[in-house]
């Protein structure tokens, strides 16, 4: 039998002329959703909406922070962007470094490879994110020699100097992950992420399963390279500390749809959503002195296979009227970066950080 | 030689006094002292709260107490002197020394789960998949009182109400993976409370838990031990919850008490450079953006590899070769309140 490549259909969106924009990834739309199927001939029954119609975009060079609670859509919206899974619908724009502008969802698989080296993505869990057959040679030298520098010699000093950049001794190079501690370990994947020279990075959760000790080094560091290298990142985290601290500007999520995007500073002090002034309430804050101010949501988070009507959030909104029960608002541009999905926008004065 | 001194408040009798607990695992590769000369009290109707990060000993403290150490584990030493209300067999001043008790005996049965209780940090793995809620709170109740399954039953239910659990009679029949991950804690410390026990310990209960559910989790637990005048040990690394919660504060690391003392105090008004540069190296939501954070340098020492002298001579900026990399210092009263061990404040040692 003859091995047949195969044709694809959709031909790849590249756009023509390029424009000259900032914009380094825009997701129009995009959407994921996960089929619920049942019985003998696995009929689909429903969806699991995890990501629905998610807009946004990062600029060069910035951070932008992406948070939310537990099944939000956070890491789901992620991977879809990496084509680590594959979008159900929607358009993901990428700025190559060629200046070209290009969907990553209407690429084949051997399309986005080049793509890869410009994206790539640092794991929640280090522990489960290094092979522990594998020394960090291998580890960080792995993306090199997938991508063509098969120079044994070349591939060992480009990886000593990925360690030291990452604030690791290149001596190092030859033991196995067990031998490293939590924060040196996602140091090593830092260094796997950058061994290609990306520029766009996707950091899942990079310090959530770390000592609080060992976040601040990695955060630190996490900054460090973005103003040397010129990165851009976005960074999923729940913690709303974390992103405060490391993003320019922040999304927030809340069962599979951004409620609400702008710069850190506006959507900590002048938060225009509810949710987002719910779940800024409820941080604890660490000062035994100022013990009333956290004022928690009532019930839970909606399961995104079964949402409520209208706004997902009006169950638990204490805001909510009878046109959040029944329409669902949209993503309305209220200042220059400030966006937000709420009908009462315009008349809710909300607490943010102070 | 000094002994370790007590802290904190004398007059008032406590309800748990743990004196220089030393708890060891003995394995191939060498001996982890997962706890080692820890000292601190709990006193009636207050919250504690142990700080430290992972490995520092936290968890093995508290299955200490519970005497749930799992094997190799053993305690090699030290004393936790419990004030029974209900046991026959304490002695004239009401005190149990916990530490001598056999862990699978009768008599620790007795007090596990009726006068201390745990909530313990994943609901998802402490519920029975195969049973019930209903069926496991009321077995809790039914060990420890003489009553008849139906008015456990009762009690059960009235308990999950209290904890905020809506239609409780519904959620009795229901099993752990029907529930959403706050409504599980939310049955769980319904079941800890469940013997109206007067030492809670709350072993990381909000970690696995969302922001907004956690906040809800929290004021329950607030609310609760106003009402039943419970006293808790909680068990965190997270300095807002403790900010939020506790009265007193032990900071551990490596299996050392490196600072104790009343909240206030502790967050206002820290001592010991561990405590100092832990406050200061975490993000809170009031830190400047894209700021360096400052940091705690290097990373916490591999059990096996304890450095000589203080456990956190090698990352302390304020070490003094000599004292600090030779001898261990003793946990020891700086103020009225607040106990600290670090040469810096005093010069006595605590001798193995």
């Amino acid at each position: 039998m003859i091995y047949h490549p195969r044709v694809h259909s959709k031909k790849p969106n590249v756009n023509p002329e390029p424009e000259i924009t900032t914009k380094i990834l825009e997701v129009k739309d995009l959407k994921k959703y996960f089929p619920i199927r049942k019985g003998l001939f696995k009929k689909t029954v429903g969806q699991v909406k995890s990501v629905d119609a998610v807009n946004f975009f990062i600029e060069e060079g910035e951070t932008l922070g992406l948070v939310g609670e537990s099944g939000c859509g956070k890491t789901t919206t992620a991977r879809c962007i990496l084509r680590a899974i594959t979008p159900t619908d929607g358009e993901i724009w990428f700025q190559t470094s060629d200046q070209k502008l290009v969907d990553v969802t209407s690429l084949s698989i051997n399309e986005i490879r080049p793509l890869r080296r410009e994206m790539q993505m640092i794991f929640q869990d280090p522990f489960a994110s290094l092979n522990p057959r594998m020394n960090l040679l291998d580890l960080v030298g792995e993306p090199m020699l997938v991508n063509g520098l098969t120079n044994r010699k070349e591939r060992t000093e480009h990886v000593a100097e990925l360690l030291r950049l990452v604030g690791l001794r290149p001596e190092y190079m030859r033991r196995f992950p067990h031998a490293f501690s939590g924060g040196q370990r996602q140091r090593i994947v830092i260094a796997r992420a950058l061994a290609l020279n990306p520029r766009l990075v996707i950091a899942d959760e990079p310090v959530s399963a770390l000592d609080v000790s060992v976040q601040a080094q990695v955060l630190n560091l996490m900054l460090e390279l973005q103003e040397r290298l010129n990165l851009t990142y976005l960074f999923v985290a729940h913690d709303l500390s974390v992103i405060k601290h490391i993003s320019n500007r922040v999304a927030v999520m809340y069962v599979g749809k951004i409620i609400e995007t702008a710069t850190t500073e506006a959507l900590f002090n002048t938060p225009k959503h509810p949710y987002t002034a719910a779940l800024m309430s409820a941080v604890p804050v660490s000062d035994p002195s100022v013990r009333s101010r956290m004022r928690p949501l009532e019930g839970d988070v909606p399961s995104p296979a079964n949402p409520p009507s209208g706004c997902y959030f009006h169950p638990r909104c204490q805001y909510a009227t009878e046109l959040c029960r029944t329409h669902a608002p949209e993503l309305k541009q209220v200042s220059t970066k400030h966006y937000v999905s709420c009908h009462r926008h315009d008349e809710l004065q909300l607490a943010g950080v102070v | 030689m000094t002994k370790q001194t007590m802290p904190l408040m004398p007059e008032a009798k406590p309800l748990l006094s743990v004196e220089n607990l030393k708890t060891c695992f003995e394995l191939d590769e060498g001996t982890v002292k997962a706890v080692d000369g820890v000292s601190f009290v709990v006193h009636p109707s207050k919250v504690l709260g142990i700080v430290g990060e992972s490995g520092c000993g936290k968890s093995v403290t508290i299955k200490s107490i519970l005497r749930i150490v799992e094997k190799p584990g053993r305690i090699t030493s030290g004393k936790i002197l419990f004030h029974s209300a209900k046991s026959k067999e304490r002695s004239e001043s009401g005190y149990i020394d916990l530490a001598q008790l056999e862990p699978r005996g009768r008599q620790i049965r007795s007090i596990r789960g009726n006068e201390i209780a745990l909530i313990p940090q994943e609901p998802m793995a402490a519920f029975s998949p195969v049973h019930t809620i209903g069926n496991q709170i009321t077995e809790a109740v039914l060990l420890h009182r003489s009553i008849d399954s139906s008015e456990a039953q009762r009690i059960a239910v009235e308990r999950l109400h209290e904890v905020g659990v809506p239609n409780p009679e519904r959620c009795m029949d229901m099993y752990s993976w029907e529930l959403s991950g706050g409504l599980r804690q939310r049955a769980m410390i319904g079941m800890a409370l469940i013997c109206e026990p007067s030492l809670l310990i709350a072993d990381e209960p909000t970690t696995a838990i969302d922001v907004t559910t956690q906040a809800q989790v929290l004021n329950l637990l607030r609310k609760l031990q106003k009402e039943h005048n419970t006293a808790i040990i909680f068990i965190t690394h997270d300095l807002g919850v403790i900010a939020q919660l506790a009265d007193d504060v032990v900071v551990m690391y490596l299996g050392r008490v490196m600072e104790v003392g009343p909240i206030d105090d502790i967050f206002h008004n820290p001592q010991h450079p561990y405590t100092k540069a832990l406050l200061k190296s975490i993000p809170t939501i009031n830190t400047v953006n894209r700021s360096r954070l400052p940091i705690i340098e290097g990373s916490i020492p591999h059990p096996f590899h304890r450095p000589k002298g203080c456990p956190f001579h090698e990352r302390c900026l304020d070490a003094m070769p000599g004292s600090c990399d030779q001898q261990l210092p003793a946990l020891h009263p700086v103020t009225d309140h607040q106990s600290v061990s670090c040469f810096k404040f005093h010069d006595f040692v605590d001798k193995p």
